[in-house]
């Protein structure tokens, strides 16, 4: 635990080195992509409140001064399988990044998508006695928060405090100089598995990169998908990316709830490569180009050249529907989403005042699921796209790049983590030097 | 970089694959298709017809891609596709030239040092060119040399009797005009200065191109007689030069002796001190390097001591004023015991002594 606790704080030493340094780069390593955005940050001093630009969401301290992406190789369902291939796709990503930034960068910020997310949701209480609350308090009752057993193998990756509660007032963001008896806080807890993290790891270290932070991308792409009162009043942001289906509930501004469904836009390219019988590249080249889940007639006389390369003339001339199309994707997409169902339901998501789902990641992108969606996951979803972050290029401004985007918002301004708090000294090991200094630090 | 190397490729393959595999001919294809058909028998009209089609089409197709020059589909997928990924070194080496120290130092100060070096090398290499810029060195510099401001015209010696300025021109001949930097002005001083005439010469080139050589001439204080002939001395003994007879530096003391010329100044002294007896005074001989002696007119010599000669002298002086004494038939005063002068008689002078004396004895008697 503590283990993990020097690594996460080692993690924002180097965010913070990196930002001194003005240059980070993101890495969203996807099943089916691998994209590296260059960020290169101004400083808060670049505009100023009389020029009439705020900070907008903690983005206008930012600019993306390079961006690349690559077709993923060795990732499977957002894990990393083949450590060498994904090394390579790493470095071509980072390397075509880094050349349009015409750039170094040391520092990098990773996000995945798998792991076999897990979400916690942690409460703890320490009395204050009447006095005002200070920063070692806040850290004292996130410490008093009971650990859930995560598991064997499981490492936490998210520890965010969601809410403050001060005697009878609950629903406090910061209580620091509050007075009051009790305080108590809630804490949503993230674990994956670590060996995700570690190969991950082992992948950055290999190109010569310093991690610099690391999220999960089902939280990202809720941060840059949801808009901010969909944050503010709950609302569930469904990442549909290509091996994996993230989950991430927001509400009050804060992730409250994730999960992570192993279905993905590659399960339905699976399927069309395995009921046409073609190669996976023309699987996806025929979804992309005429996939949908809503047939009509006109899909009937529709036909698709499917192509082939054996040689065999009759196979190669072979055709489909679209409508057969459509019938191949539809159950896929229908079982995403009811799995996704399956997992709102089990994490209570009826409960929440606002049943607003956004839809996201490119496997949303199929034409027709605005109808199909709501027949499973309730009325109120909208298919939504990332926020716009400047110097974007257009190509990357879709919805598949939401988790890509959330991380430039992650860079930019993360949210206070359990690490970011000091450990409070009776949590140190009796009569350690160390404990004796932060005793001295508190008290003088 | 990449779609140029990828479309090479693609234009190599199809040759390379035509080699490999040719293509199926009309003729091969059309040859082919009765010789399945006769070998499978139970084929239907309509699964004949198909297949006789099928050959056809096939042909067709053959023979479109061999006018066209394009490969078999096969051709394509058996093409091995290059891996997008660079290299661990490539990536390195990127990393390393995006890094801003590295670039600016390799191309600011490197690169430009090591193509100067790289130009200068190819260029000098040869000789014959390197020949030809010294050669324009060498008359850059004779044309600024011979340039009118740098010619001395003119040698003007100073402070030099006409016989000494004579002496210098005959013995430094200068090929006037000649450049100033061809002068070495310091050995050339040395070497003026290195005559036994002079005590000092001081070089400069004065504006409007005149050698001008300030000298200080030694000035003779002494003759010399010595068994080359009559030599000029300085005050330090330093010879001058050498004249012909007594009679041309009447002025100047005579000195004789091994030795004399470097006690000159001794000599000079005793001269001096023996002014009050100048009008009889001839030479001054030094006697066995230590001790000189006064040679007076009529060949009588005042032998003074090693030590103190001039009180000695003085002792003379003064016996001459009171006793009149070197006017007397004397050969020589010997001062050589101060305690204890001594005069030797010039001969028959003693016997002309003992006349006097009797002369007295008897008109006193």
């Amino acid at each position: 635990m503590t283990d993990l606790y020097q690594q996460q704080r080692a993690m924002r030493a180097m965010r913070k080195a990196a930002l001194e340094y003005g240059v980070v780069a993101i890495l969203d390593v996807g099943t089916s992509k691998i994209s590296c955005l260059v960020l290169r940050f101004d400083g808060p001093t670049r505009f100023r409140e009389s020029d009439g630009v705020g900070t907008m969401a903690g983005q206008s301290g930012f600019r993306v001064i390079g961006a690349a992406t690559t077709r993923s190789r060795g990732v499977r369902f957002g894990e990393i399988a083949a450590m060498q291939e994904t090394e390579r796709a790493i470095r071509t990503a980072v390397q075509a990044a880094q050349k349009m930034a015409a750039i170094r960068v040391d520092h990098v910020i990773a996000s995945f998508s798998g792991g076999a997310v897990r979400s916690y949701g942690l409460a703890g209480q320490v009395e204050l006695g009447g006095e005002a609350v200070s920063e070692d308090d806040i850290a004292r009752v996130l410490a008093a928060c009971e650990m859930p057993d995560i598991g064997e193998g499981r490492e936490v990756l998210h520890a965010q405090p969601v809410n403050f509660a001060l005697d009878h007032r609950s629903g406090l963001n910061d209580p620091r100089g509050q007075i009051g008896n009790t305080l108590s806080v809630d804490m949503h807890l993230m674990s994956v598995e670590s060996a995700t993290i570690r190969n991950l790891l082992y992948c950055i270290k290999r190109c010569d990169l310093e991690l610099a932070g690391i999220a999960s991308s089902a939280y990202l792409s809720g941060l840059s998908s949801l808009v901010e009162d969909e944050q503010e009043l709950g609302a569930a942001c469904i990442d549909m990316g290509g091996g994996t289906t993230g989950i991430s509930i927001f509400m009050r501004g804060h992730m409250i709830h994730a999960d992570s469904v192993p279905l993905g836009g590659e399960n339905v390219t699976a399927d069309i490569s395995k009921g046409l019988q073609v190669p996976m590249a023309t699987a996806e080249r025929i979804k992309t180009f005429y996939g949908g889940v809503q047939a009509t007639g006109m899909d009937d006389r529709e036909m698709i050249e499917i192509g082939g390369d054996t040689g065999d003339w009759e196979h190669d001339r072979r055709t489909v529907s679209r409508a057969e199309l459509i019938g191949i994707m539809r159950p896929r997409i229908e079982e995403i989403l009811e799995e996704v169902r399956a997992r709102l339901d089990a994490a209570g998501f009826e409960h929440l005042p606002s049943q607003q789902i956004v839809l996201t990641g490119g496997a949303s992108q199929v034409p027709g699921l605005d109808g199909l969606a709501p027949r499973i996951l309730g009325q109120q979803v909208r298919i939504g796209r990332p926020l716009r972050v400047q110097g974007l290029p257009q190509a990357a401004t879709g919805a598949a790049f939401a988790a890509s985007v959330g991380l430039c918002l992650f860079a930019a301004s993360p949210q206070d983590e359990w690490w970011d708090f000091d450990i409070p000294a009776d949590s140190y090991p009796a009569r350690s030097l160390r404990r004796v200094m932060k005793w001295l630090r508190d008290n003088w | 970089m990449r779609p140029l190397s990828l479309f090479t490729r693609t234009g190599a393959a199809p040759a390379q694959a035509t080699q490999a595999a040719p293509q199926p001919t009309p003729a091969m294809t059309a040859a082919a298709a009765p010789a399945a058909a006769v070998e499978e028998p139970p084929l239907t009209v309509a699964q004949r017809a198909a297949r006789a089609r099928k050959a056809k089409l096939r042909a067709e197709q053959a023979e479109q891609a061999a006018r066209q020059g394009t490969a078999a589909p096969r051709a394509r997928v058996a093409r091995k596709r290059r891996d997008p990924a660079p290299s661990r070194i490539a990536y390195k080496l990127h990393r390393l030239w995006l890094t801003p120290m590295f670039r600016t130092g390799l191309l600011r100060i490197a690169l430009p040092l090591l193509l100067g070096f790289a130009l200068a090398h190819g260029y000098l290499g040869d000789p014959a060119r390197r020949g030809a810029i010294y050669a324009s060195l060498a008359d850059l510099r004779q044309s600024v040399k011979s340039r009118p401001e740098f010619m001395v015209r003119l040698v003007s010696i100073e402070g030099a009797s006409p016989e000494v300025a004579d002496l210098i021109r005959t013995r430094f001949p200068l090929e006037l005009p000649v450049s100033s930097f061809d002068l070495d002005l310091e050995v050339l001083q040395a070497e003026i200065a290195e005559l036994d005439v002079l005590e000092s010469a001081a070089l400069r080139i004065r504006p409007g191109g005149v050698l001008e050589i300030a000298v200080l001439q030694r000035q003779p204080a002494a003759l010399w007689r010595s068994g080359e002939g009559l030599v000029l001395l300085d005050r330090k003994g330093n010879q001058i030069g050498a004249i012909e007879r007594r009679a041309q530096r009447p002025d100047l003391p005579l000195l004789a002796g091994a030795g004399a010329q470097d006690r000159v100044d001794e000599a000079l002294a005793l001269v001096h001190a023996a002014r009050p007896i100048a009008a009889r005074l001839r030479g001054l001989v030094r006697i066995g390097r230590r001790r000189w002696d006064l040679v007076l007119a009529g060949g009588a010599t005042i032998r003074l001591p090693e030590r103190d000669p001039i009180p000695a002298l003085a002792q003379v002086i003064a016996l001459d004023e009171a006793q009149d004494l070197l006017a007397r038939a004397i050969l020589s005063v010997d001062m050589r015991n101060p305690l204890r002068p001594t005069i030797r008689l010039a001969p028959g002078a003693e016997a002309q002594m003992r006349r006097i004396k009797a002369i007295e004895m008897g008109e006193k008697s």
